[in-house]
């Protein structure tokens, strides 16, 4: 069954080989040493330190020697009382970023896929956030966002609002990093609705059009349903890109104040920064389970609707 | 600028630190010590690298010791390697020791941070040493572990207290307080005068722990085997009242509304500064802040005093002091540059190696190696903590009396001075947190 290409042809159709998806078992047109060397890198890169912080997350470890202490690591980081409070908001950040990107992306790509003037540069504005660093963007926005001296509540005073405490403010810290998670991030969402509200053919379009639809109408009953494997894409992408969110929140607030602004990731890397290895390794493989088990139902669940509809 | 303390030294910002740590890490796995690569070429000389936090002040004092050490022999050039401060430097020094790619000498803290990176296996003792019988006796069990030696101090010991404007107490006819009751007294008569009674500054969040770490000298006053019992799991911060005052006295200030309106996005620049012009009168923070307040504010060096954080009792009024950092000499140092390492840590503790680093940093508290004098023009503040070790009225801070400080005080200091969170509740809160510290470092009892 194996190497097909020493295998010598039985049969003339036998050597064809099979068109995608009607083969009983997909023949491998390569031989087997051929994958060796990617199959080297992945096994040193990805498996290994995959199976040494499973390892690792059941010792108390200094990196220097550690002791096998079975799932205290684990009981001991469910006891965490920054824990509940980083769950909640890894929770909300995810929700949030990915609520506003799947609406703005959608509303923008609609808006850049009419006949705008500037179309082609207005695109590139909106994509441009997702290219400049996500540290440099987290800085800038600090700034940007200080209670007295920011430009943004300076703006705010102009026309007689008392803009909050953005980043220092505890009920508001989240949200303002959540915000500009969402100006950054949308470019990217907007680019892949793009590609699929261009893709539905304009007839649907004209059909409805000839049948009285509105704009509205024919936005609700023709874009939403057929940009369906687009808004598959975005919620996936984002909800996972929300869930590990790590480097904005710890640019702009660093977790704080306090604990306030705190999601599972920055309260991993507090435990590695502290010397904890062994402990956010677990925490590491926590936030690992808890990716997949929102994740996997997600998208298995998006993947039959689109299939059905 | 690294201090002897867990989470107590002032942090680039966050981000720049994390990026700072990535490379860092990635140069030491990459190539063998970077430093060595741009070597002087001296011929035949040896070259020592030396590792030391990425604060100005801290590069500055290394270069000066590395200059004046080189005038003195010829032979050996000293070349300054950087890593970050904070938790991120403390990942470098560990990584970097665990993995043999430690430069030839580097400046780490002393204390509990300095056991938790196994000096019997990384490090060269230096017990035998003649340097060290000068070295003060306060000093050595900081960076001693089992019956051998490993340090040398670089920097001048430090006092935690409050910096307070001088200007502002004497318009105001104010005196240094001596119990906690005067000082409220004194923040309510400022207040009164329309000046900001206490500067907190948050965006810097490890200036949110004096009132805690510095008050310690008043626990040990009331509660003297507090560290022992503390370390054995017995003493707790939120049961025992004298260590609770520490956080009681962050939520007294707060609630009063002495603090600073902007003291939640305020840095510790903001917060020298302000005591320095006295738009604020009081500043708690450790005395290595004098030097870079100095060098911002001339003026500063004349108008700033110093006061240790004063407790309920008057008689026991006194300093909780952090004694400096200290300069280790990795295994992996070997043959004639370990020799030429052994070199330099007796000329940073020698009278010659105190006056180096008097040029190349104003010293924060008096130098802990006998015959170092303080230089005649240290600013006011400076002479203030010397007042307090010259009538010996100084405690170790609690970290050099036991190996465990939580990683999280800072955040939860900054929670109860913003109100966020009670006294108690952090006080309960930082127990707990202590307790990981424990385990990881394998204490019995725990």
């Amino acid at each position: 069954m194996a190497t097909t290409v020493e295998t010598p042809p039985t049969g003339q159709r036998e050597s064809r080989p099979a068109p995608p998806g009607t083969g009983r078992r997909m023949r491998s047109s390569y031989p087997y040493w051929f994958y060796l060397p990617a199959a080297a890198v992945y096994t040193a890169l990805f498996l290994l330190p995959t199976l040494a912080a499973f390892f690792f997350s059941l010792t108390r470890w200094t990196l220097f020697e550690y002791e096998f202490i079975g799932f205290d690591n684990f009981v001991q980081f469910f006891r965490e009382p920054a824990l509940v409070k980083g769950l909640t908001n890894t929770l909300i950040y995810a929700v949030v970023t990915c609520g506003l990107k799947v609406v703005l992306g959608l509303l923008l790509a609609v808006l850049l896929t009419s006949r705008v003037i500037g179309r082609g540069f207005l695109r590139s504005v909106v994509f441009f956030p997702v290219l400049v660093s996500t540290i440099g963007v987290g800085i800038t926005f600090t700034v940007l966002m200080h209670p007295s001296e920011g430009a943004i509540n300076q703006v705010l005073s102009l026309v007689g609002v008392d803009g909050p405490a953005w980043l220092t403010d505890p009920s508001w810290a989240l949200l303002s990093v959540a915000f500009v998670d969402v100006w950054k991030g949308v470019g990217l969402a907007t680019v892949i609705y793009i590609a699929g509200v261009v893709s539905i053919p304009r007839e649907y379009y004209e059909a409805a059009e000839v049948d009285g639809a509105s704009a509205l109408q024919r936005f609700r009953h023709v874009t939403l349903p057929l940009a369906r494997p687009a808004t598959v894409t975005v919620i996936i992408l984002s909800l996972i890109g929300g869930l590990r969110s790590f480097d904005l929140i710890w640019a702009m607030t660093g977790g704080g104040p306090g604990f306030t602004s705190d999601v599972i990731a920055s309260v991993i890397y507090k435990q590695y920064q502290a010397g904890f290895y062994g402990l956010s390794t677990a925490g590491n493989v926590v936030l690992f389970l808890l990716v997949s088990a929102i994740v996997v139902p997600l998208f298995w669940f998006l993947n039959r609707r689109e299939a059905e509809a | 600028m690294e201090l002897p303390v867990r989470g107590i030294s002032p942090r680039p910002s966050h981000a720049v630190t994390a990026l700072v740590a990535l490379t860092t890490v990635s140069l030491g796995l990459a190539a063998c010590s970077p430093g060595s690569l741009g070597s002087s070429g001296d011929g035949d000389g040896i070259t020592l690298s030396y590792l030391v936090p990425n604060g100005a002040e801290d590069v500055a004092l290394a270069e000066q010791l590395a200059e004046d050490f080189s005038a003195a022999n010829p032979d050996i050039a000293i070349e300054v390697e950087t890593r970050p401060g904070g938790g991120d430097g403390d990942n470098v020094v560990k990584t970097r020791l665990a993995t043999g790619e430690m430069t030839d000498v580097f400046l780490y803290n002393t204390g509990s941070l300095f056991q938790a990176i196994n000096p019997d296996r990384n490090l060269v003792p230096v017990t035998g040493e003649e340097w060290v019988d000068a070295v003060d006796d306060s000093f050595l069990p900081t960076v001693s572990a089992g019956d051998d030696v490993y340090g040398a101090p670089v920097g001048s010991a430090m006092g935690g207290g409050v910096l307070y404007n001088r200007t502002v107490y004497a318009e105001l006819g104010l005196e240094v307080p001596r119990t906690w009751d005067e000082f409220m007294a004194n923040n309510a008569a400022i207040a009164e005068a329309g000046t900001t009674p206490v500067i907190q500054t948050y965006a810097d969040t490890w200036t949110s722990q004096l009132f805690v770490l510095g008050d310690f000298h008043n626990v040990a006053a009331a509660e003297p085997d507090f560290a022992e019992s503390y370390t054995d799991n017995g003493a707790k911060y939120a049961t025992s009242p004298a260590a609770l005052r520490g956080f009681e006295h962050l939520q007294e200030v707060a609630e009063a509304g002495y603090l600073n309106d902007d003291f939640a996005s305020a840095s510790y620049e903001d917060g020298l500064r302000m005591v320095a012009e006295g738009a604020g009168a009081h500043y708690p923070m450790l005395t290595n802040a004098i030097s870079p307040m100095v060098d911002a504010v001339p003026d500063a060096a004349e108008d700033v005093g110093f006061f240790a954080l004063p407790g309920d009792d008057e008689a026991s009024n006194g300093l909780t002091m952090w004694t400096p950092g200290g300069v280790y000499v990795p295994t992996t140092t070997e043959g004639e540059k370990r020799e030429a390492a052994l070199r330099f840590l007796a000329f940073v503790a020698s009278p010659e190696g105190c006056a180096s680093q008097s040029t190349g940093q104003t010293p924060s508290g008096p130098y802990l190696v006998a015959d170092c004098e303080l230089p005649a023009d240290a600013p006011t503040a400076v002479s203030d903590i010397q007042s307090y070790f010259d009538s010996g009225a100084v405690s170790p801070a609690l970290e050099f009396l036991s190996p465990i400080k939580g990683p999280a005080l800072e955040q939860i200091t900054v929670e109860v001075g913003s109100g966020i969170r009670t006294a108690v509740s952090g006080a309960e809160l930082y127990d707990e947190d202590v307790e990981k510290q424990a385990q990881q470092l394998g204490l019995e009892g725990w």
